[in-house]
């Protein structure tokens, strides 16, 4: 199994940003046409992350004239050129298929806010109450 | 037909030059060291037998196995194959064959032995339907009517019944070579081979 392991690890892509479900991401994906290669952009909310090593996929949602679009992403494939984190979402679940159920308003995820701004924001509340 | 007998790993993913993912099945395959060439002066036709997997105990392997591969000059073996290739020659005794005489594209096919999957029904054994679960049925997984009435006044032959499933020998033909990696002896093939992990394969090539 250590070969397997070895050629499993090979194929992971050295820098790949830390996301999960919920955040809002951009991926650059290389698109043939022809013979022509360009870089096409998608962006939306990460909804899922299935699988793991290198068979690792990501699905992300986003609306596109009013038309839900889901697709699914292999995390390491070489067609992928970039993925920009663009805001982290708080979320409670890993997957967020209930997103398919919902629109408008109530389909929107509320930014995470980064922890220190939580730190500090707590201690000033509790003095309140006391 | 030419081949090597190899260890399956398991199967995995890789992407190809396009960028697309494709199923592959590793195996290790060799080196398998020539133990004996026969050939038709002597022995009435030409071959070429290779072995794979050295034995861990000599003691575990017969005493004419072993004066098999003592003559030979090679470490004694596990398994060994009689390959008729379509030309026998370039062959040498104790020499091995590798990996090498495969390359990127090339068609192959596999044989192995496949699970064993003990006694099963016809559900799962010949993918027949069943009845339904519920609602007062008393037809649930049983094999029900396997022919017709005083004509024919047999079974027909082939008529898929309850028995042994798998731990049988099969071969998947025309697998295509991914890639190959010459250092550690793998053969990446895309698609599945019979058998377990670690079970031993066959991989030929009716071309060479």
């Amino acid at each position: 199994m250590n070969i397997m392991n070895e050629i499993n690890r090979r194929q992971l892509k050295k820098s790949v940003p830390g996301f999960r479900a919920g955040d809002t991401v951009c991926v650059f994906s290389k698109v043939k046409e022809g013979e022509k290669e360009r870089v096409q952009a998608f962006e939306g909310v990460v909804v899922a992350r299935k699988g793991s090593s290198n068979t690792e996929t990501f699905t992300v949602r986003k609306v596109s004239y009013g038309v839900g679009v889901e697709r699914i992403f292999l995390l390491n494939s070489p067609m992928i050129e970039k993925i920009e984190v663009k805001q982290q979402g708080e979320v409670r679940r890993a997957k967020l298929y209930y997103l398919r159920g919902l629109s408008g308003r109530a389909a929107r995820i509320e930014e995470k806010l980064a922890e220190t701004e939580i730190e500090t924001a707590a201690p000033e509340q509790s003095k309140e109450v006391h | 037909m030419l081949g090597l007998l190899g260890k399956k790993l398991g199967m995995t993913q890789v992407f190809n030059e396009a960028g697309e993912p494709l199923s592959v099945t590793v195996v290790q395959a060799g080196p398998c060291p020539v133990v004996r060439q026969k050939t038709k002066a002597k022995d009435g036709y030409d071959a070429v037998c290779l072995g794979f997997d050295p034995v861990t105990k000599e003691k575990r392997i017969s005493k004419p196995e072993a004066g098999v591969y003592k003559k030979a000059g090679v470490k004694p073996l596990k398994f060994m194959k009689e390959f008729k290739p379509a030309k026998n020659e370039g062959f040498e005794v104790g020499k091995d064959v590798t990996v090498s005489i495969f390359k990127k594209g090339d068609i192959v096919d596999v044989k192995g032995v496949t699970k064993g999957r003990g006694f099963q029904g016809v559900i799962k054994r010949c993918g027949k339907a069943g009845g339904p679960a519920a609602h007062g049925s008393k037809f649930h997984r049983t094999t029900g009517s396997v022919g017709m009435r005083t004509w024919p006044g047999r079974v027909l032959a082939g008529t898929g019944m309850a028995g042994q499933m798998g731990n049988v020998n099969r071969t998947i033909k025309n697998l295509k070579v991914v890639d190959i990696d010459s250092e550690k002896n793998l053969l990446f093939l895309r698609g599945a081979v019979p058998g377990s992990k670690n079970s031993v394969v066959v991989v030929s090539s009716r071309a060479l």
